[in-house]
């Protein structure tokens, strides 16, 4: 059969020696830099990017998926222990995580996260292996209108999924739009926002806005207040499940995976709502639901499969179309171009190795995280003791190193510095930036499909509309925009964020 | 002062906003906008300046009447002080002293970011952040750095 042969391909080349080295090498250095407090999978793999680019393009992209696996446990890891989730995914871990470990079972709710989270990986993985392949045959018949409807949509769910104001959301993706169009127009040759600067005419460096906003505006953040933290440290005694835990624990992992790889393929971050949906079922299926939010096994097992499998199948349209599902997938992208790979549905066909090589990766990446990691847990704990004073000027030297080799361009770091500022002021005034950057990197994308569609179509705009796919994903985008404006779902919205905050 | 409700944090994101569809608009008033059917290098820019400024008017006529829930608090002025500057930094030196100093003057300026961080330990964590890039990187990952730069007279 294809599959297995094809899998088998990718397994060989995952596992050849090198590889089983980066693999290991990103999740470990994912973990350390994701289990630091405030920073999640984004910022992680923002600031880990520029050391992958010296490797293969295979290599990297498998030490680039180790990281982001890496990271994401690390940011339930900090969620549980501290009550600090570096990203709004492993927010729901912290509710239910950090009472686990105020009543002395942290490392069980540790364990729990570990586990749910390699099964659901496992069978994300599987998913993408069978569905990814005949979706991109689907995705060869996509012209010009087609994608750019599916990028609009891809925005809008970023918007629908936006913390706090729908409105700054939808402003932030205009503005990453407008940050997209700097640099060289393609079809002219026009220059457009360099100020008259030749560094720029490429664009603005990808991953200088990703640090910057992601990077550099956490740090500032966190160094706003500096008070001591509280780690729950004592206690980790019993790391494994007893019996009864893990009865417990299937019913939840079994349904957040199945809510995680569905809700995950989604574009503009599947893997958030899929966490969100999988506690707010648990909850209502659950036989004590007064236990949530007081330390219930289940809503920390649910909803870390949920988003694990999400993290998993949110690869499916980055391998297939070559859209990113996410800022993290977004970074994905920023990665194979600068590799000289084309993202899309060509990748199968010219670089199976590739393709079906990360596929492998992200297996053996899950099975590494929970060999490895929890016998680390100690370790990790460990790193949560370490001052943050000590952390950020690393963490700065890192960045700075890993943005200038990506060109050797000093004008990159200014680019930094820059976003870096823009980023911490626009946090200040509450808005996400994750929509900014999937705007950003989708820009450039999205005015060229709408420039090409526009001359297929002899200047006709309505050719969006009468070609049904592309009908249907602009109607599906009217349709979220609409249901996040009206009042009710508004309140829901809020209701459930604010749930995530408490 | 007047005595009206409303959102501080609201107001100025939406005249940030403004402010900056503003800026690119009038920075793309020079490109070609072209037509529908061929669109100029400036078209798209354009309509996305537009709906940012409308995006950022709506944002703004809405914080009026409504109070700010949660002020913006207190700005981490040491940390955008020693931060940012570190990369800039960098940037600037990091051909002509070469990667060696450069990035130990980087570490050194942004470890200055807490108030918590004493001179022995920003010199002492500086010194070791610098041995350990150079192992990894130039000489581990052998990214072509020039470790001592021109600028020095060694």
């Amino acid at each position: 059969m294809d599959l297995i042969s094809n899998l088998a391909m990718g397994f060989g080349v995952a596992s050849s020696l090198a590889n089983l080295m980066f693999c290991l090498i990103g999740v470990l250095l994912g973990t350390l830099i994701g289990v630091l407090p405030g920073i999640g999978a984004t910022a992680t793999i923002a600031m880990l990017l520029p050391i992958t680019f010296q490797l293969e393009p295979v290599s990297s992209l498998i030490m680039l998926a180790g990281i982001y696996y890496g990271a994401q446990y690390g940011g339930s890891t900090t969620a549980i222990l501290i009550n600090m989730p570096g990203e709004s995914s492993s927010a729901v871990t912290a509710i239910d995580g950090y009472q686990m470990a105020r009543k002395g079972r942290a490392g069980t709710a540790l364990a729990t996260a570990a586990l749910g989270s390699f099964f659901a990986g496992s069978v994300a993985t599987f998913l993408v292996a069978i569905f990814a392949p005949p979706l991109t045959t689907i995705a060869l018949k996509f012209g010009a209108a087609e994608y750019f409807s599916l990028m609009v949509m891809g925005l809008v769910m970023s918007v629908a999924l936006a913390h706090g104001s729908v409105l700054k959301a939808l402003a932030m993706v205009v503005l990453g739009l407008l940050l997209g169009m700097v640099g060289t127009d393609v079809y002219t040759g026009a220059p457009r926002f360099t100020m008259g600067m030749n560094q720029f005419a490429d664009g603005l460096n990808f991953v200088a806005v990703a640090v910057g906003v992601f990077g550099i505006a956490e740090i500032l953040r966190n160094l706003e207040d500096e008070h001591d933290r509280q780690v729950m440290t004592r206690n980790i005694t019993r790391l494994f499940p007893n019996r009864d835990e893990f009865r417990q624990m299937i019913g939840p992992v079994l349904r957040g995976t199945g809510i995680g790889s569905v809700l995950g393929i989604l574009p503009g971050g599947g893997a958030i709502l899929a966490s969100f949906a999988s506690y707010t079922i648990e909850k209502k299926v659950s036989k004590n639901p007064e236990e949530f939010g007081k330390g219930a096994l289940a809503g920390v097992a649910g909803p870390e499969s949920a988003n694990n499998a999400g993290a998993q199948t949110s690869f499916i349209p980055l391998l297939t179309l070559g859209i990113p599902a996410n800022p993290v997938m977004a970074l994905m992208i920023g990665a194979m171009i600068i590799q000289g790979i084309v993202p899309g549905p060509n990748v199968v066909s010219e670089q199976p190795q590739l393709f079906w090589g990360i596929i492998a990766s992200m297996w053996i990446g899950n099975l590494m995280l929970v060999v490895l990691n929890l016998p680390l847990i100690g370790l990790w704990v460990k790193l949560l003791t370490v001052p943050y004073y000590v952390l950020f000027p690393i963490i700065m030297a890192m960045c700075s190193i890993g943005v200038y080799s990506v060109n050797s361009n000093p004008y990159d770091l200014f680019a930094v510095a820059f976003f870096g500022l823009l980023g911490y002021v626009l946090s200040k005034l509450r808005c996400e930036p994750a929509p900014l950057l999937l705007g950003f990197v989708l820009g450039p994308l999205l005015e060229e499909n709408l420039r090409r569609a526009m001359i297929l179509s002899r200047g006709d705009p309505t050719t969006f509309v009468t070609r049904p796919i592309s009908a249907t994903l602009l109607l599906l985008s009217l349709a979220i925009l609409v249901l996040v404006f009206l009042p009710q779902i508004r309140k829901r919205r809020d209701e459930v964020f604010t749930e995530s905050d408490a | 002062m007047s005595t009206k409700p409303k959102d501080g944090t609201d107001i100025a994101a939406g005249l940030l906003f403004m402010a900056i569809a503003a800026f690119f608009a009038w920075q793309g008033l020079g490109l070609d906008m072209g037509t529908s059917l061929r669109m100029g290098p400036g078209y798209f820019p354009m309509v996305l300046s537009g709906l940012l400024f409308i995006l950022g008017a709506v944002i703004l006529f809405k914080a009026f009447g409504r109070p700010d829930d949660e002020p913006i608090g207190r700005f981490a002025w040491r940390g955008i002080l020693f931060i940012l500057p570190a990369p800039i930094f960098f940037g600037l030196t990091v051909r002509g002293l070469g990667f060696v100093p450069a990035l130990f003057i980087t570490t050194l300026i942004a470890s200055q970011a807490s108030m918590r961080m004493r001179p022995l330990p920003a010199l002492i964590l500086a010194i070791v952040v610098t041995i350990l890039s150079t192992l990894i990187f130039s000489y581990g990952l052998g990214l072509p750095f020039r470790r001592f730069g021109p600028w020095l007279p060694i």
